[in-house]
């Protein structure tokens, strides 16, 4: 027996009592925590595109990325989503190797630092990862990883195994230095004062003072900038170049709305959803919205190399990537 | 002795708390190895993150309850202004979610706190906190004041005519202890160790952060990281065996160790005063440290969230409406849960034992696994206050175990002789006899449920959609959206609501004098 009967029983009761589906259909779209949250993009995207869909927009949201994935998997064809946003290129082998995802059928002009032609995945934000500094509090600003191995600044990343940014940085290390991401590692050991479950945390802990620097994204300073009229964050610029994280957000090939599906895929990479994201999100749009970026962006460091390892490479490498930085940061 | 005429309908309750909580267990750790596609075996990591796990959460409870044993007896023997006070704020670190806690211990004990602070104008070098130690000071921080309160019942359980007859035979310090407080102890702190040894048996994010990096890797994280990395089904449920078979092997030590409640009875009656001299300094000298430790990290807090608290956003007020109807309901549920096991648990162990294995699975295995077995059939999202309210509940359950049994016992031993050979009904004797000596620790384990499940972020992530976060979900989404100021705000009206819930509990349930 699968369910112990007194539950399915309660579960069965429940159902019943469950007020009747309205006759306006439903989107359901599967995301991460932040964006659906009152201070991200979620609520400005539902009213832009309800505006117009003649339907009903629902989030359903299941902590950061990657444990968006694993609830897909978990849930595979009985998943009640009919879009997965929020995804990024560490993730997008895992979810294609799936098979829960159907063509998304576009073509936009994406502005992404990166040629991008996936028929499942379309992107919809992106932006570098980079280690973000207070300019009053930290000198001698790092223009490497040699240099800041070389320093004596302290630094706060993120775990690999359960953040987002934390993976990231894995990557970016494998992308600039695949034969010395061993000796990297053990060179940065001594400057990282603490490595965090989450991005949340990490980033709480240097605004605290604990650290100089901060594994974040070139565009959070732009945060500082226009919602606190504070100009004194910067990204410090690493002349290997900078790992992309691009999101990106798919149709689910067992959607039961796949024309509402596809039309919310296609709002994506329009106005209504683009101009929500560099203000909510604090990431780069992937369709620059009519009305541009708050000139505060114009102050933020855009590097001049961008990395990305393709998803396939991305998923090899990251197990042995793992080991690695376990490895060195275990000593 | 048996009471004879126990209710039949009490035991068949605790027999439903009990098969409820086991079905849960299994039944979340069956629906994950049922979607494993593979068997899995540890790895040496795993071993060395199993080794950590019990290094640090031994050190933890030990640290924890022997702090503890000065502090409760300062607190059970002196009466001074202010004593109530201090004694509910003392226990605000345990209900504080744990961020919130690190970010109130850091600015203390961090690298521009006020420790390293006040260390550089004496010129000493700074301290760093990451590491075993940083970890094992953590979970002091958050169990003192709960080992402190356990304790300080077991203290107001010594009968009063022992006192008075140690007093006048002219009993000293140490002989006091070995025929008086060491007896009482010896039953008090095997509960007391376990408590705190199974709470630190799951920490995670605590873990990681002040064991500075993944040297600090416990078994939880890796059953995260099974899950979320990995999504390895089969390596999340061995790890999770494994790290519920260190938990019941705690459980099984306890029970060897901890003694039958021994016959000595008292009448209640007011104790004789308490001794004076060097016996005063060093109670003063208690209070005022474990005061220091506990109270300033948490002054920090409430300076850092104060200058945002009344401009907080809207959504973060709905959210605490939200937690409020999670916390009344866990609260319900916690009362009846440990209510069927105390009384059913008076002449027997497995009501004990099973409470206090309430949730040996690893919280994260059963998030999952009920989201697994509920999403089939219905939307999670509608699950999203019951399962949480019952988790909580669950989570609490140990403690308000712990806090209830051994009154309880000792209340059966006392006077269930009494009240037989009155002929007194079981349902007079739990009114006249049982409930008067229960309330107190009765409202303080219900205070705690509140407090737990208004301060908890756990299951509620896998199954909340919008319009259903509770405060601390908010408090971690506006973390998430650089708002630093605006979730300091959020933490400390978490912190009020989590305490003034405790208190209002503890009074209502405990009566006045409910914090002794």
């Amino acid at each position: 027996m699968r369910f112990p009967s007194f539950v399915a029983g309660a579960l069965a009761a429940t159902a019943l009592i469950t007020p009747v589906q309205a006759q306006t259909p439903q989107l359901r779209v599967l995301t991460y925590d932040s964006f659906i949250s009152d201070w991200g993009p979620g609520p400005a995207i539902e009213a832009a595109f309800e505006a117009n869909c003649g339907c009903d927009l629902v989030f359903e949201s299941a902590g950061d990325g990657a444990a968006m994935l694993a609830r897909l998997l978990l849930t595979g064809e009985r998943s009640t989503a009919d879009v997965v946003l929020g995804l990024d290129t560490n993730l997008t082998h895992a979810a294609e190797a799936s098979g829960l995802f159907a063509p998304h059928g576009q073509t936009p002009d994406l502005e992404v630092p990166v040629a991008w032609n996936d028929p499942l995945f379309l992107p919809y934000d992106w932006s570098w990862f980079a280690f973000v500094y207070d300019t009053t509090r930290t000198e001698n600003v790092p223009s490497s990883f040699d240099e800041l191995i070389a320093s004596d600044l302290s630094i706060i990343i993120q775990d690999p195994r359960s953040s987002t940014p934390g993976l990231g940085l894995l990557m970016w290390i494998e992308a600039a230095y695949p034969e010395r991401a061993a000796e990297i590692w053990a060179g940065l050991a001594p400057r990282i004062v603490t490595v965090t479950p989450g991005w949340s945390e990490a980033y709480g802990l240097f605004l605290e003072g604990e650290a100089d620097m901060v594994l974040s994204y070139t565009t959070s300073p732009a945060y500082h900038a226009i919602a606190e009229d504070n100009p004194n964050y910067a990204a410090a610029g690493f002349t290997e170049g900078h790992y992309l994280q691009v999101e990106v957000a798919g149709i689910l090939a067992n959607s039961s709305q796949p024309d509402l599906a596809r039309d919310f895929i296609a709002f994506m990479t329009t106005d209504g959803f683009q101009s929500a994201i560099p203000e909510t999100n604090w990431m780069y749009p992937a369709v620059m919205p009519e009305s541009g970026l708050n000139p505060a962006f114009d102050a933020l460091h855009v590097p001049e190399v961008s990395l990305l390892l393709t998803a396939e490479e991305a998923a090899t490498q990251r197990d042995g990537a793992l080991d690695v930085w376990r490895e060195a940061l275990a000593q | 002795m048996i009471w004879r005429i126990e209710p039949k309908a009490l035991l068949w309750a605790a027999v439903l708390v009990a098969a409820a909580l086991v079905l849960v267990n299994l039944g979340a750790l069956g629906a994950v190895i049922s979607r494993s596609e593979h068997g899995a075996t540890l790895t040496p990591a795993d071993w060395a993150a199993a080794r950590f796990t019990v290094t640090q959460a031994l050190w933890s409870a030990a640290l924890s309850v022997l702090l503890a044993i000065p502090v409760a007896r300062a607190l059970a023997r002196r009466r001074f202004f202010g004593r109530g006070l201090l004694v509910v704020l003392m226990g605000a670190p345990f209900i504080l979610p744990s961020l919130v806690a690190i970010t109130g211990l850091l600015a203390v004990f961090g690298r521009n706190g006020l420790f390293n602070e006040a260390l550089a104008l004496l010129g000493i070098a700074p301290i760093r906190i990451y590491g075993l130690h940083g970890v094992v000071l953590a979970h002091v921080f958050f169990n003192l004041p709960l080992s402190v309160r356990l304790i300080l019942q077991g203290w107001a359980r010594v009968p009063a005519e022992h006192q008075r007859l140690s007093a006048s035979l002219g009993f000293g310090a140490w002989a006091r202890f070995r025929h008086i407080e060491a007896p009482m102890l010896t039953r008090v702190v095997p509960g007391a160790l376990a408590v705190v040894f199974l709470i630190c048996l799951t920490s995670f994010a605590v873990a990681l952060i002040l064991g500075g990096g993944p040297r600090a890797t416990t078994l939880e994280l890796a059953i995260y990281q099974a899950f979320r990395f990995d999504f390895d089904l089969g390596r999340a449920a061995i790890l999770a065996l494994l790290q519920a078979a260190i938990g019941a092997a705690a459980l099984l030590i306890l029970a060897r160790l901890t003694l039958p409640d021994s016959g000595i009875s008292g009448l209640d009656r007011t104790a004789p005063p308490p001794p004076g001299g060097l016996a005063r300094l060093l109670d003063a000298s208690s209070i005022a440290m474990a005061a220091l430790f506990l109270l300033v990290p948490l002054t920090l807090v409430v300076l850092r969230g104060a200058p945002y608290i009344l401009g907080l956003p809207a959504p973060v007020w709905l959210a605490l409406w939200q937690s409020l109807k999670v916390a009344t309901l866990s609260v319900g549920l916690l009362a009846l849960m440990s209510a069927a096991l105390t009384l059913a648990g008076l002449h027997r162990r497995w009501p004990e034992g099973l409470g206090m294995a309430a949730l040996i699975a690893s919280p994260m295995v059963i998030g999952t696994g009920l989201f697994i077995l509920i999403h089939p059939i219905s939307d999670p999202a509608h699950w999203a206050l019951p399962v949480t309210a019952f988790v909580n509940a669950a989570m609490a359950l140990p403690f308000a175990l712990r806090a209830l049994l051994p009154a309880a016992r000792r209340a059966e031993a006392d006077f269930a002789r009494l009240s037989l050979s009155l002929g007194l009904s079981w349902r007079a004797h739990l009114r006249l006899v049982l409930w008067p000596r229960l309330r107190r620790p009765a409202g303080f384990a219900l205070a705690l449920g509140a407090a737990l499940s208004l301060g908890d972020l756990g299951v509620i992530v896998l199954f909340a959609q919008t319009g259903g976060e509770t405060l601390p979900m908010q408090m971690q989404r506006l973390m998430g959206a650089y708002r630093t100021g605006d979730a300091a705000g959020a933490a400390l009206l978490l912190l009020i609501v989590a305490l003034a819930g405790f208190v209002l509990v503890e009074r209502l349930i405990g009566g006045r004098n409910a914090d002794a």
